[in-house]
């Protein structure tokens, strides 16, 4: 029974090392309005700054908690939102510089699979017209072989044909975010977001959707942005990962190095916190102190520096550097 | 160990036993469910039925008067009785009813196409056209609703229109009044839905906007629409008898339940007749009664939600 | 071993719906002693969160009805309790904090008022020996500055320090008993990470007795003396913690246990339990998690297995471990 526990590492090679989709500087933020006059007093600064770059193939993370920044990130890149500054460059080209029509054609490569089950479908659409309206919409397929597609891929997301004519409401959580991924995966799209698609699953039912996502990675060379809080279901689909806090990215290295080796106190500490299932296990703790500041009004130098255990005086004043420590391995920690 | 678990293979047993049903179909079925709800539908149907098939039975006419016979209670050949020119009240009170109901619906019909078609390009496009909307809503509402029907019916009867001509521009200046809530509800029920994950994900599928408004989001306002155009009518028909009670509305000879009930502004009549009165003034109550408990009756089954806030 | 606390015999409570009856929680029984804290852990859906209102009392009925059982609370029967003795019960001797920490808070009060209601209501204190009780409770719970909390109100407050509030009226009468909800769900991880180090450090202080209703393997692992295993409605194992996590018998505690990616383990694959949790209305008489077990045999179809020890202090209810099992 436990040979699945087997240590070895079959995640996708990481890709071809040609760049899909580059990030740099992003920033995203959101206006405080207030007063009689709807003036703008502040800004939530959601994403600050914020430079990546995932290739084709691979299955890039991001975690972090509430508040970080990350789906504003997945839907910043995207263009479902615009952004503040930096560009979002996808196949070489500005996202944010498309017309509606250009950027509508480049919808069909880029797609998104929602968190809440409930909310990500329209309640009065039968699941077989949302699977397949993209196709139609776009022209992709003609209206009578739709049908036909959208089965085959409700298949290949583990749905039976009968479940074509029913309606989202008939169907449990698990069954709706394989729904939103047969949406997303209908136009053969060549990335896609994960925003965060098992956390409102139960364990029984995340194991079988996180198998599904990597499956259909390594049947249609996928590229993922998996965004998530949860650090263990990060190392275990991505090849890569990078770690937010407050809208800035405090480090990012592949997988093994980041798990093996993590330079940032914050990275150490959300690794710590996470409860294994392990009762004889007697883990030395990291417990951060403090809330999570709010994004409106993060801290000054390193944002982390209120509930960093190591911080120290320069950290208060000083924005510590991302750099490169060698191995791909990105920080931004004055100690590190 | 290799997985048990064969994708396609992921039946749901149960799935295939329970017949699907639409949104829709659920709507209806705890629709049917609700006892007063269908009281108020079948009182309302039989309104329906008496006024518009009821007085092809009967053996008088409209204006048909009849001096030896005024002012007589109800009997055998009368039997709601005749008002002060000896005309048939039960014809006169079928035939109001016909005109209120008219006035109703079609008043209620413009409201919601104004007030939908409005709320829900505020709600879509935002922006500009959201402010210009909205602004215009709050000047509507603003303005005092029965000073402004009093001053309309007081010009429609100084240009002298004719008594028949009179109910189309009453249904058109009631409607017309009545869009600013409608509008405001769809308005905010767009960027409701704006919100949820699934328009999200219109835009991230590129679909076009006409198939955004229409297939997705207009579906979504539906229910909110039915519910609170349904409320409307009883309003439209309180609004209209009470503007024809004060002379402004509907005018005689051409009956509603409003100017009948004028005859209750005769001590006299008031007093001694009530058979004059009675009976439009039960039809406005009953009908209005009987349109709220299906309002209510829809609003249970279209947003169950509701119910336990 | 201390005494039991709390005694479910037999429980059953059921939910009446368009569809027919749900039996949310179905012939429930285990106990929880004294001091100690014990896990519920289960999917959505599993009768875990039922069966602790059940206790509480605060099913709502209709549609939800306890038809049958006992609950024993210190030796008496709490569902023959009467509405006031129940109430009194309530908040003072059996305490529960929810997942939500910001709707279990009225917004319009300061939190000093919330704290205070119950020792006013419950323990009859004056109004000053109140306030500086719940200065203590505040500070109890790791809130700096607890004057200022004290006039503050909820909106003001971070998920993480709402909860602690509601950790702190909880505690404010001492409770013997103290019912968690999945009290960390809504919340990040190092925020967690900080509540789960608080009620650990609540139950050596004040030894009271929790009932920790989760769906998290982990904080099981970190939190639990004693676990229980809900599925469809039926206790399906039990088991000192260490024991369960060592040696796990059912095959859906099994397949919860291998599904959860740990981190730093990395497997080939995650294992996973297929098909889904039963619809609840109507279940038949037979192991509900037939349908997705792979050791799935004739008699799991037909008949329900009984909850048994066959390990001492060990329970499980699967054929497997029957004699009626292994003759097929």
């Amino acid at each position: 029974m436990s040979e699945s526990a087997v240590q070895v590492d079959t995640r996708h090679s990481g890709g071809t090392g040609e760049p899909l989709v580059q990030v740099e500087n992003l920033k995203k933020y959101f206006p405080i309005t207030g007063g009689v006059f709807q003036r703008r007093v502040g800004d939530v600064k959601a994403v600050d700054g914020v430079s990546f770059t995932i290739n084709k193939g691979e299955s890039f993370g991001l975690v972090g908690e509430s508040g970080c920044g990350k789906s504003t990130i997945g839907r910043t890149l995207l263009r479902l939102n615009d952004k503040t500054d930096g560009s979002v460059h996808f196949e070489g080209q500005d996202l944010h510089k498309l017309s509606k029509s250009e950027l509508r054609k480049m919808r069909t490569k880029m797609q998104i699979v929602f968190q809440d089950p409930f909310s990500s479908l329209n309640p009065r659409i039968k699941v077989g017209e949302a699977i397949g309206e993209a196709l139609i919409d776009h022209g992709l397929v003609s209206r009578k072989d739709v049908k036909e597609r959208v089965i085959e891929t409700m298949k290949i997301c583990g749905l039976a044909d009968y479940h074509y004519d029913r309606f989202p409401h008939e169907f449990s959580g698990g069954q709706r975010q394989r729904i939103g991924i047969a949406r997303a995966l209908i136009m053969n799209p060549e990335f896609i977001v994960a925003d965060e698609p098992v956390s409102a699953l139960d364990v029984s039912i995340q194991a079988q959707i996180i198998n599904l996502l990597s499956d259909l990675q390594s049947e249609k060379q996928l590229t993922y942005l998996f965004i998530s809080h949860d650090l263990s279901v990060v190392e275990h689909l991505c090849n890569r990962v990078g770690v937010m806090y407050l809208g800035t990215m405090m480090e990012m290295a592949p997988t093994d190095e980041l798990f093996s080796n993590p330079l940032h106190p914050y990275t150490k500490a959300l690794m710590s916190a996470i409860p294994v299932p392990d009762p004889t296990l007697k883990r030395e703790r990291i417990v951060l102190q403090g809330d999570i500041p709010s994004p409106a009004n993060p801290p000054s130098g390193c944002k982390f520096h209120t509930r960093c255990p190591m911080a120290s005086d320069i950290c208060k004043e000083q924005v510590p550097e991302y750099r490169n420590v060698g191995n791909e391995h990105f920080v931004a920690c004055h100690f590190a | 160990m290799e997985q048990p678990v064969n994708r396609t293979e992921q039946l749901q047993e149960q799935l295939k036993i329970v017949k699907t049903e639409s949104p829709w179909r659920i709507a209806l079925r705890r629709f049917m469910k609700n006892r007063l709800a269908l009281i108020g539908l079948i009182i309302l149907v039989l309104m329906f039925l008496l006024c518009f098939i009821g007085p092809i039975f009967s053996p008088y006419t409209l204006n048909e008067t009849d001096v030896t016979n005024k002012n007589s209670p109800p009997d055998s050949t009368h039997w709601l009785g005749t008002d002060k020119l000896g005309r048939d009240i039960l014809l006169r009170v079928m035939l109001a009813g016909r005109i209120s109901l008219t006035v109703g619906l079609v008043a209620t019909a413009i409201s919601v196409a104004i007030g939908a078609t409005l709320g829900a390009v505020a709600g879509f496009y935002r922006r500009f056209a959201d402010t210009l909307i909205m602004r215009i809503a709050d000047i509507f509402l603003a303005l005092p609703t029965l000073p402004i029907l009093i001053t309309l019916g007081a010009i429609l009867s100084d240009l002298k229109v004719a008594p028949n001509q009179r109910i189309y521009y009453l249904m058109f200046i009631i409607g017309v009044l009545g869009w600013v809530s409608l509008a405001r509800l769809v308005r905010g029920q767009i960027l409701t839905l704006r919100e949820q994950e699934f328009m999200q994900a219109t835009e991230a599928l590129g679909l076009r906007d006409n198939r955004k408004i229409f297939r997705h989001l207009m579906p979504n306002t539906v229910p909110i629409i039915i519910v609170s155009a349904t409320l409307g009518v009883a309003g439209a028909i309180l609004l209209e008898s009470a503007l024809s009670f004060l002379g402004l509305g509907v005018v005689p000879p051409t009956p509603s339940w409003g100017n009948m009930i004028t005859a209750a502004n005769s001590l006299i009549d008031f007093r001694k007749r009530p058979w004059t009165w009675i009976p439009p003034g039960m039809c406005i109550l009953v009908t209005v009664m009987a349109i709220n408990l299906i309002g209510d009756g829809l609003r249970d089954a279209l947003d169950p939600k509701m119910k336990h806030r | 071993m201390a005494k039991d606390l709390v005694e479910f015999r037999n429980l059953e409570t059921h939910f009446k719906t368009s569809a027919g009856t749900v039996k949310a929680v179905n012939d429930v029984s285990f106990s929880i002693r004294e001091g100690e804290t014990l896990c519920v852990v289960g999917e959505s859906g599993c009768g875990k969160s039922v069966t602790a209102m059940s206790l509480m009392q605060l099913i709502e009925s209709p549609p939800g009805k306890i038809v049958g059982g006992e609950i024993m609370f210190e030796g008496k029967d709490l569902l023959k309790l009467s509405k006031k003795e129940m109430s009194r019960l309530r908040g003072n001797e059996i305490a529960m904090i929810f997942q939500e920490p910001m709707s279990s808070l009225n917004p319009v009060f300061t939190i000093g008022k919330q704290i205070t209601e119950p020792l006013l209501y419950h323990l009859t204190m004056t109004q000053k020996e109140a306030k500086a009780r719940a200065i203590e409770l505040i500070t109890m719970v790791g809130i700096p500055r607890p004057e200022k909390i004290f006039d503050s109100y909820p909106h003001e407050l971070s998920g993480g320090m709402r909860q602690r509030i509601m950790i702190a009226i909880a505690l404010s009468c001492n409770p013997k008993l103290l019912i968690a909800d999945e009290p960390t769900t809504a919340l990040d991880v190092t925020i967690q990470a900080q509540i789960l180090d608080l009620m650990r450090d609540i139950k050596t202080k004040m030894n009271t007795a929790i009932m920790m209703i989760t769906h998290d393997l982990g904080v099981v692992a970190e939190m639990a003396d004693f676990v229980v295993v809900m599925y469809a409605g039926k206790v399906i194992e039990e088991a000192p913690v260490l024991e369960l996590f060592r040696e796990p018998r059912h095959p859906y505690t099994q397949g919860l246990l291998k599904a959860k990616p740990i981190i730093n383990q990395r497997q080939e694959r995650l294992y996973s339990i297929p098909g889904q949790v039963p619809n609840p209305v109507d279940l038949g008489e037979n192991c509900h998690f037939h349908d997705r077990c792979e050791f799935c045999m004739e008699i799991c179809k037909v008949k329900a297995p009984p909850l048994r020890a066959h390990i001492d202090g060990h329970k499980t209810a699967c054929w497997l471990y029957e004699e009626e099992g292994k003759a097929q």
